[in-house]
């Protein structure tokens, strides 16, 4: 998918992987519609992008609420037309420090639910009627190694990320036809604020920085050849599924 | 006839009565079977309108229902006195008396100034809203809820008042004929070779509570139609396809592009009236309410079907128990859909039994 001129909608956009793609988007020209749960931690960002040229707009929603996804997505829609890029980043990983499956809330699942998996079903259902009807948009699913591997500790967010893995290829199956991708990508670990919460003891070093995951992933939304119901691992020599 | 009072989940729940003008008949369905009255070559054209929450409050004496955007972005608004939606729209309180430079406050960081009022209407009025960009949008969507009439119920939710395809929030009032029509039935639609085109309409509002400005209504609404969808729809015609509208604002919206002889694309306004006279240059059917003999929505679809037609079938749906507004059952006027067509709709049938094996 080109991405200059394309209405493009981020969740979780004032830090971390989000900021940076958010950036590079807004470099290679999309329209951005930034969304977080602080307006005043996405400002800076918007202005960043602002100041170097781009559009951007900031919304404050919280994603796992139900009631702030339709007026977000007519609020998107409003400014920057029907959004043809929207990328599910937005995470919770649950209380920090990490817990054992026995140790978990249950609480503590469904937030974590809400705000990885029915946060972007809801969204993507709002949004990819109309992507459906006018044949084209993209649906980014940002997922975790935690998806396809069981480590402990890692429960509620490992669940989550895997059941967004699969809607994410559900999505392609039931709208390929009709001119919508869907793919989720694995950005690996990466020097940002929720790596830290997680795992505070790992060296920064030996981490990613979250410009360079973002440059990858722009470069899957614009290739053909990035497979449709995908699910993709960023490295740092490449992107592969 | 009663009106739907609660909302509608989208499970092929509405009946759909079908009118076919060539066998002056009519016959009862349902809206599932909608595809089936459909061919292949005919186009099916939606309004892809979001419905924003256009019902403004501030405080108990003053509810301002947005009516239309202008190009410089301000709005023209309806004023609206004491009381809410329980309350019949001609039986609410005078509105305060409002001139040009008042600042209105509706709660969460929305406020506006009167700009206009307008001279012969004083309830109607040109506002300018304070904010822009995201925090315009972002507070008009906390501080304003659906516009709704006194037939519901209950308030209604942002969502009940969206249609499954809807993006741009550019209608002030639920475009309602989509409002039944799920993916499946869209996606069986287009697998017989329908074409799905769309349109923005930003539909207004359906009633004021005053008649003489009702008798002004449609204001000048926008629209939209791309170029590309223009094109597909002169294939369609061309090809001898008929143009089934969803919705009379895409009817307005269609025949107002098409009244230089040649369907355009393009970003419009049109007030266009259609009634008994009027002839369509595109539109060959319409999926909509059930609309009462006498309003100004049966005017337009006699536009399709002559009147005692309609209301012959209006009488039959009112016996049968149809429900009408937003949130009711369905109509389909299109010539030849109760002719006999058994091959084609064995052939439909003999289709979906290979793919369920």
């Amino acid at each position: 998918m080109e991405i200059s001129g394309t209405a493009t909608l981020i969740t979780g956009a004032s830090r971390g992987l989000g900021e940076a793609l958010a950036l590079e988007l807004g470099r290679q020209g999309a329209r951005l519609v930034l969304v977080s749960r602080s307006l005043a931690a996405l400002e800076p960002v918007r202005r960043r992008i602002c100041a170097a040229g781009g559009e951007a707009y900031a919304l404050e929603a919280d994603i796992g609420s139900k009631d702030e996804i339709y007026p977000l997505a007519g609020a998107a829609a409003a400014l920057v037309g029907p959004v043809d890029l929207l990328i599910h980043n937005a995470s919770d990983l649950g209380p920090t420090p990490l817990r054992l499956l026995l140790d978990t809330e249950c609480e503590d699942l469904e937030r974590v639910l809400a705000v990885n998996l029915l946060g972007p079903f809801r969204f993507s259902r709002v949004i990819a009627g109309s992507m459906a009807l006018r044949g084209r948009g993209t649906i980014v699913h940002v997922s975790s190694d935690a998806s396809v591997n069981a480590y402990s500790h890692w429960g509620a967010y490992s669940v989550s990320k895997a059941a967004l893995d699969h809607l994410s290829r559900l999505w392609a199956a039931e709208l390929g036809e009709r001119g919508v991708r869907s793919f989720s990508v694995d950005p690996g670990e990466m020097d940002t604020q929720m790596h830290a919460a997680a795992m505070p003891h790992a060296d920064p070093k030996t981490l990613a920085r979250p410009a360079d995951v973002a440059a990858r992933i722009a470069a899957l939304i614009r290739s053909p050849a990035t497979p449709n119901g995908g699910r993709m691992e960023v490295t740092a020599n490449g992107s592969q599924p | 006839m009663n009106p739907a009072s609660v909302p509608r989940a989208r499970h092929n729940q509405e009946r759909l009565l079908v009118i076919d003008p060539k066998t002056d008949g009519f016959a009862d369905h349902g809206i599932a079977e909608l595809p089936d009255f459909l061919n292949q070559g005919d186009a099916l054209v939606l309004n892809d309108a979001a419905t924003l929450p256009a019902s403004l409050r501030a405080g108990p004496e003053l509810e301002l229902r947005l009516m239309s955007q202008f190009d410089d972005g301000t709005w023209l608004a309806l004023s609206l006195g004491r009381g809410d939606y329980r309350l019949p729209t001609e039986e609410r309180g005078a509105p305060p008396v409002l001139v040009a430079g008042t600042e209105l406050a509706f709660g969460h960081g929305l406020t506006a100034r009167v700009r206009q009022v307008d001279p012969v209407s004083p309830r109607l009025l040109q506002i300018e809203f304070q904010q822009r960009d995201g925090k315009l949008w972002q507070a008009l969507y906390r501080a304003g809820s659906p516009i709704q009439y006194a037939y519901m119920q209950a308030p209604l939710a942002l969502w009940d008042v969206q249609n499954a395809y809807a993006a741009r929030p550019w209608a002030v009032e639920l475009p309602s004929a989509g409002r039944p029509l799920c993916f499946e039935t869209l996606f069986r639609i287009a697998a017989r070779g329908v074409l799905l085109a769309r349109l923005t309409h930003a539909a207004g509002l359906s009633s004021t509570g005053d008649a003489t400005l009702d008798a002004r209504l449609p204001i000048a609404e926008r629209y939209e139609l791309s170029e590309q969808s223009a094109l597909l729809l002169r294939g369609t015609l061309a090809r001898g396809g008929r143009i089934v509208a969803v919705g009379t604002s895409v009817t307005r919206a269609l025949e107002a592009a098409s009244v230089s002889g040649t369907l355009r694309g393009g970003a419009q306004r049109t007030d266009l009236l259609l009634g008994p006279a009027s002839v369509l240059r595109t539109c060959g059917g319409l999926l909509t309410g059930l609309h009462e003999p006498g309003t100004s929505h049966f005017a337009l679809l006699e536009a399709y079907a002559p009147r005692s037609l309609l209301e012959r079938a209006f009488r039959h749906a009112q016996r049968q128990g149809y429900l009408q507004h937003e949130f009711g059952d369905s109509c389909l006027i299109l010539k030849g859909s109760l002719e006999p067509l058994e091959a084609e709709r064995f052939e439909g049938t003999a289709l979906e039994w290979r793919q369920t094996g």
